[in-house]
C-alpha cells in the first residue's frame, strides 16, 4: 500500500499511463511520458524535476551531534563544515554496509541525514550516552531534485540566493518560489543539479512555480526509469541493485562491505572508533572479496549473436538490475563475479555495467566475460574494465 | 605554397570529414579543405541571427551509421541526439493526425479515423520494419561491379542474396512491389483514410522531383526506414545544437589523430598528371600535394569540375551529365519570439516532434503539379520542427528556432522574375500557407532565412540544389550511383576517390559514403 507524496494533486495528472513505484511506502512515477527517453535527454539536454520526497530524513541535534554522526558514518563528518554536504555510507560492526545517503551540516551542532531506508533506531542504539536530539523529518519535508544543465538558470530565475556562489554539495538556506527552502547542490544523476526541500504545505507552489517557468528551460518532469539510467551513468551505486542492506540480508555471502562496493575513498581509519571501523582494518589489511568496477561491453559481438536468430541488435533501453555472472573466459568456467546493473546509455552510445568482480580482475583495461541471454541462450560477451564515473561533465562542478 | 600530405579531402561536410577521420585513424596525414567559412557542409549549424542558431540546411538525422559512431567514437566529442517520437499533421477541416511512436497511442488516434487503419498500422510497421531490415545491409556494403565482379564483389552478392532468401516471402513479395510502386499506391494497400495515407506519404518524396502518385516513390519510404537510433530502428532525431555538432564531432574526431581541417579554402581544381591525381590547386593559388585526392562533393562538381573531362573515359563523363539532380526542396528557418500556436494541437508537447502540413494526398500532388513545370508550389508541403523545444542551446530562453523543410521548388522559376524576386516569392508562399494552421505565425517572427534550391547551389555546393547530392531513386543507387562501374569510390583517374553522398549508399547524414571510400582507400594500400 503506497500514499501519495505532498506533490501528488500535481504529479498525478502529468503521469499520463499511471505507471507508478512503491518507494518507500510512497507513489513514486516510474515515467510521466510513454517514452522515457524525453524525460532521460531532458536531463542531459534541459532538465529533470524529480520528486524525491520519500527518501527518510532525519535531524541529529545537540552538543554530541558530530559524535554520533562520525560514530556511524564510515567518512570523517569532522570535515564537514557548516553549509557542507557529504555523501557517505554506514555500516554495522562486522563493516557490512548498512546504507548510504547524503549527512548536511546545517550547523555547528546540527546534521541533516537521508536515507533509502529507516534509520531511526538505529540512530537511537547508536546514541546511548550522547547528548544528542535525532528526530525523524522524513514527513515535515517534501523534496524535489532540479537536474540538468539549465537547472541553474531556472533555479536561480524562481530563488534570491546566488546559485553561482552554491559550490557543488553545498547547501544554503532561501526562498525558492516564496516559500522556505533548503537548496543543496546534489543529485543523483552525475549532472550540473539541485534539490530543494520545503514544507509539504509549500510542495504544491514550488512544482507550479517550476512547471511554470520550465518550458523556457527544455525542463521536464521525470521519474525513476530514468533517475536509474542517470546515476548508472554518473557511476553512483543503487540500493536494491548493487547491494543490499544488511538489515536486509540473512546470509553473510549477500552483505557487502564499503571497501567492496568502491567507497574506499570516504573511508578513514586512522581516525577515532566509528561503527564498523576494526572490521574495515581487517579487510583492509588481509583484502576484500571484491571489487566494484565498471564494465563496458563489446556491442559488435552482441550484434553478432542477434544476427545468428536474424535479429537485429537489442540493447537494454531501461536498466536492468540483476545479478548477472561474469567469467573470466568466454565458456563459462571460470566465474568472478556478477554484473549488478548495466543499461544502453543513449549520452556515451555505449552498453555500460556496474559490475563486482574478484579483486585480481579488476585493473583497468582488463578483458572479461558476462553473460547476456538471446533467445533463451546463454552468450559471452566480451567487456573491457573501464573508469567510473562512465559519464562526468565538467558542469556537475563547474 | 606547397606541402605534402598523404590524402586531401576536397569538401568538410560530414562525409568529407568522416573519410579524413578514418584515414587520419590510420595514421595518414591528411588535410580537408572546406570553401566555406564554416565546416558541414550541408550539415551546418550558424548562427544567422544573432543569439539564434539555425540547422542552415539538413535538420535532423536517423541513417548516421551506427558503427561510424563508435568507431569514431562520436559520443566522446559531442554527438547528441534527441528522439522525434511525434508526428503531427493538421488538416483543413480543423482536425489533425497524430502519429505517435508508441504504438497503442497511435492505434486510438488512427481508429479516429478509421478502426480497420488503426489495426492497419501494426501490420504496416512489421512489413516495412522486416524490410528495412532486409535492404539495411546494403548501405553497408562497397557496391560490387555487376558486370565485372571480382571475387568479393562476389561474396557480397552471395551474402546479400542468402540474406534475402531468409526474409520469407511475403516480405521478398512486399520488397519488389516497394521498388516499383508510387509511394501512394503502395500506401493504398494498407489504409483508407487518406490523411494517414498523407502523413505517410511524404517520406516518399522527400528529395526527389516526383509526386506521392509517382512511380519509384515507395522505395524512397523505405530509405527513410532504414535509420536507426540506439539500434531502435526508423528512428529519428535531432542533434544538440543542429546537424553542424554532428559534423564539428567528426571533425573533432579527425583533428584528435592529427588531421587538419583548413576552412575558406576553396579547391579550384585537382591537379592531374600522367593520369594520376597529384595534388589540387586553391583558388588562391596555393597548392597542396599528396599521394591521394579525396572528393566529397558531388559527382557533376567531382568529375565536371574538378577535373578535365579528357581525363575520363567519354562513357562516364555522359553517365555524369546525365545523372539526375533537378532540387525539389528548399528550406526556410526562422528565428521565433515564442511558440507557434496551432488551434488543432490539442497536445502541446506535440511541439516537440514533428509537424506536418500535409493535409491530403491531393495536396501534395497539387504541390508537385505546382512545380513540375519549373517553378514551386503555391501551397507547398512542409515538414516542420522546433528544436529549441529541447535544446537550449540554440536560443536564448523562451525563444525559438523553426526549422522549415519546403518541397516543392524548383530550380529553375520561370516568369518568377530575379533570384531575389524568386526566393522572396517562395518564401511568401511557406509563410502564406503556414499561417492557415499557424494564426500567429507572422507575429512571432523575428528573423527569416529563406534558400530556393538555386540558394543551396550557390551557398553549398549543391548542383541544382539536391540536398541528397542526386536523387535517391533506384535507377541513381547501389551499382548506379554515381555511375555503373565506378561505384566503389575509385575513379577513372589513378588516386582520385569519390566520397561523397553522390556514391554509395547516397544521402542525407550517414557518414556511409565517406567511410567507405576511406576503408577502400586503405584497402588499394594508399
Amino acid at each position: 500500500m503506497s500514499r501519495p507524496t505532498p506533490f501528488h494533486s500535481r504529479t498525478g495528472p502529468l503521469c499520463h499511463g499511471q505507471s507508478w513505484a512503491n518507494w518507500a511506502g510512497f507513489l513514486a512515477a516510474t515515467t510521466y511520458q510513454p517514452d522515457h527517453l524525453h524525460e532521460y535527454n531532458a536531463v542531459r539536454t534541459g532538465s529533470g524535476l524529480f520528486d524525491v520526497s520519500p527518501l527518510f530524513k532525519y535531524d541529529i541535534r545537540g552538543r554530541d551531534a558530530l559524535v554520533l554522526i562520525n560514530r556511524v558514518s564510515v567518512r570523517d563528518l569532522s570535515k564537514c563544515r557548516i553549509g557542507q554536504v557529504f555523501y557517505a555510507a554506514w555500516c554495522n560492526d562486522k563493516g557490512m554496509i548498512f546504507d548510504d545517503g547524503t549527512i548536511f551540516r546545517l550547523g555547528e551542532d546540527h546534521f541533516r541525514m537521508t536515507a533509502a531506508i529507516p534509520t531511526l533506531s538505529w540512530l537511537q542504539d547508536n546514541a546511548l550516552g550522547l547528548d544528542v536530539a535525532i528526530e525523524d523529518v522524513s514527513e515535515q519535508f517534501a523534496a524535489v531534485a532540479l537536474q540538468g544543465p539549465t537547472s541553474r538558470d531556472m533555479l536561480q530565475s524562481l530563488t534570491d540566493v546566488d546559485l553561482s556562489g552554491l559550490r557543488f554539495f553545498r547547501c544554503t538556506d532561501g526562498k525558492v518560489a516564496g516559500a522556505p527552502a533548503l537548496i543543496s547542490r546534489t543529485g543523483y544523476t552525475g549532472d550540473l543539479g539541485y534539490e530543494v526541500f520545503v514544507r509539504p504545505d509549500d510542495a504544491e507552489s514550488l512544482w507550479d512555480a517550476m512547471m511554470e517557468v520550465g518550458d523556457e528551460f527544455q525542463m521536464l518532469p521525470a521519474g525513476l526509469v530514468t533517475l536509474d539510467l542517470l546515476r548508472i551513468e554518473a557511476g553512483l551505486i543503487s540500493i536494491d541493485s548493487d547491494f543490499m542492506s544488511v538489515t536486509q540480508t540473512m546470509f553473510p555471502v549477500q552483505q557487502l562491505s564499503p571497501y567492496e562496493l568502491g567507497l574506499d575513498w570516504m573511508i578513514n581509519l586512522d581516525r577515532g572508533f566509528f561503527v564498523g571501523r576494526d572490521a574495515l582494518r581487517h579487510e583492509k589489511a588481509h583484502g576484500s572479496r571484491w571489487n566494484t568496477v565498471g564494465l563496458e561491453l563489446d556491442v559488435t559481438v552482441l550484434e553478432k549473436v542477434y544476427a545468428e536468430y536474424s535479429m537485429p541488435l537489442q540493447f537494454p533501453y531501461t536498466a536492468w538490475g540483476s545479478a548477472v555472472p561474469i567469467y573470466l573466459d568466454e565458456p563459462q568456467k571460470h566465474h568472478i563475479g556478477r554484473g549488478t546493473s548495466g543499461m544502453w546509455s543513449p549520452v556515451l552510445k555505449k552498453y555500460i555495467v556496474i559490475a563486482r568482480v574478484k579483486p585480481e580482475y579488476a585493473k583497468l583495461g582488463n578483458l572479461i566475460w558476462i553473460e547476456e541471454m538471446v533467445e533463451a541462450h546463454s552468450y559471452s560477451i566480451p567487456a573491457r574494465v573501464v573508469k567510473m564515473p562512465f559519464y562526468d561533465p565538467p558542469r556537475k562542478k563547474a | 605554397m606547397t606541402q605534402n600530405f598523404d590524402a586531401i579531402i576536397v569538401g568538410g561536410g560530414h562525409n568529407g570529414l568522416t573519410c579524413a577521420a578514418y584515414l587520419a585513424r590510420a595514421g595518414r596525414k591528411v588535410l580537408v579543405l572546406e570553401q566555406r567559412h564554416v565546416l558541414g557542409g550541408a550539415a551546418v549549424s550558424e548562427e544567422i541571427f544573432p543569439g539564434f542558431t539555425y540547422s542552415v540546411c539538413s535538420y535532423v538525422v536517423s541513417l548516421l551509421r551506427p558503427e561510424v559512431i563508435r568507431e569514431l567514437e562520436l559520443a566522446k566529442y559531442g554527438l547528441k541526439i534527441h528522439p522525434l517520437d511525434s508526428v503531427f499533421a493538421p488538416m483543413e477541416n480543423g482536425d489533425g493526425l497524430v502519429s505517435y511512436a508508441d504504438e497503442n497511442k497511435a492505434r486510438k488516434e488512427f481508429s479516429r479515423f478509421s478502426p480497420r487503419d488503426a489495426e492497419m498500422l501494426t501490420r504496416f510497421h512489421e512489413v516495412m520494419y522486416k524490410m528495412a531490415f532486409a535492404v539495411k545491409p546494403i548501405i553497408g556494403y562497397v557496391p560490387p561491379n555487376i558486370s565485372k565482379p571480382s571475387l568479393r564483389d562476389l561474396g557480397t552478392l552471395k551474402e546479400f542474396g542468402q540474406h534475402l532468401q531468409g526474409l520469407g516471402k511475403d516480405t521478398f513479395h512486399e520488397l519488389s512491389k516497394i521498388m516499383v510502386m508510387s509511394v501512394d499506391d503502395f500506401l493504398a494497400e494498407y489504409f483508407e483514410t487518406d490523411i494517414i495515407r498523407a502523413a505517410h506519404g511524404l517520406s516518399g518524396i522527400i528529395g526527389t522531383m516526383l509526386g506521392v502518385r509517382s512511380p519509384g516513390t515507395a522505395y524512397v519510404l523505405l530509405h527513410h526506414y532504414m535509420g536507426e537510433l540506439d539500434g531502435a530502428f526508423t528512428a529519428w532525431g535531432a542533434q544538440q545544437g543542429g546537424t553542424g555538432e554532428i559534423s564539428n564531432a567528426i571533425a573533432d574526431s579527425a583533428r584528435s589523430h592529427g588531421a587538419e581541417i583548413r576552412v575558406s579554402a576553396p579547391v579550384a581544381q585537382v591537379i592531374v598528371k600522367n593520369g594520376s591525381a597529384v595534388g589540387v590547386a586553391l583558388e588562391n593559388g596555393d597548392e597542396f600535394y599528396a599521394d591521394t585526392i579525396v572528393s566529397g562533393c558531388d559527382p557533376r562538381v567531382t568529375f565536371r569540375k574538378l577535373v578535365d573531362e579528357k581525363d575520363l573515359p567519354a562513357d562516364l563523363v555522359h553517365a555524369i551529365d546525365k545523372f539526375k539532380y533537378r532540387g525539389s526542396s528548399g528550406k526556410v528557418n526562422l528565428a521565433l519570439d515564442a511558440l507557434p500556436n496551432f488551434p488543432s494541437m490539442k497536445d502541446k508537447s506535440l511541439l516537440g516532434g514533428a509537424m506536418e502540413i500535409c493535409p491530403s494526398v491531393d495536396f501534395l500532388e497539387r504541390a508537385y503539379d505546382d512545380a513540375v513545370f519549373g517553378g514551386f508550389s503555391e501551397r507547398p508541403y512542409m515538414d516542420i520542427y522546433i528544436p529549441t523545444v529541447h535544446d537550449p542551446t540554440m536560443a536564448p530562453p523562451g525563444k525559438h528556432v523553426m526549422s522549415i523543410f519546403v518541397q516543392y521548388a524548383s530550380y529553375n522559376m520561370p516568369g518568377r522574375g530575379t533570384r531575389d524576386e524568386q526566393r522572396q516569392a517562395f518564401g511568401d508562399a511557406v509563410i502564406n500557407t503556414l499561417s492557415e494552421y499557424v494564426p500567429n505565425l507572422k507575429d512571432i517572427i523575428l528573423h527569416k532565412q529563406v534558400l530556393t534550391p538555386w540558394d543551396l547551389e550557390q551557398e553549398f555546393c549543391l548542383t541544382e540544389g539536391n540536398i541528397f547530392l542526386g536523387e535517391l531513386t533506384l535507377d541513381q543507387l547501389f551499382f548506379f550511383r554515381p555511375a555503373p562501374g565506378w561505384a566503389a569510390y575509385k575513379t577513372p583517374i589513378r588516386n582520385y576517390y569519390q566520397c561523397g553522398s553522390g556514391a554509395h549508399p547516397g544521402g542525407g547524414i550517414t557518414a556511409g559514403p565517406g567511410r567507405l571510400a576511406a576503408l577502400e582507400i586503405l584497402r588499394d594500400g594508399n
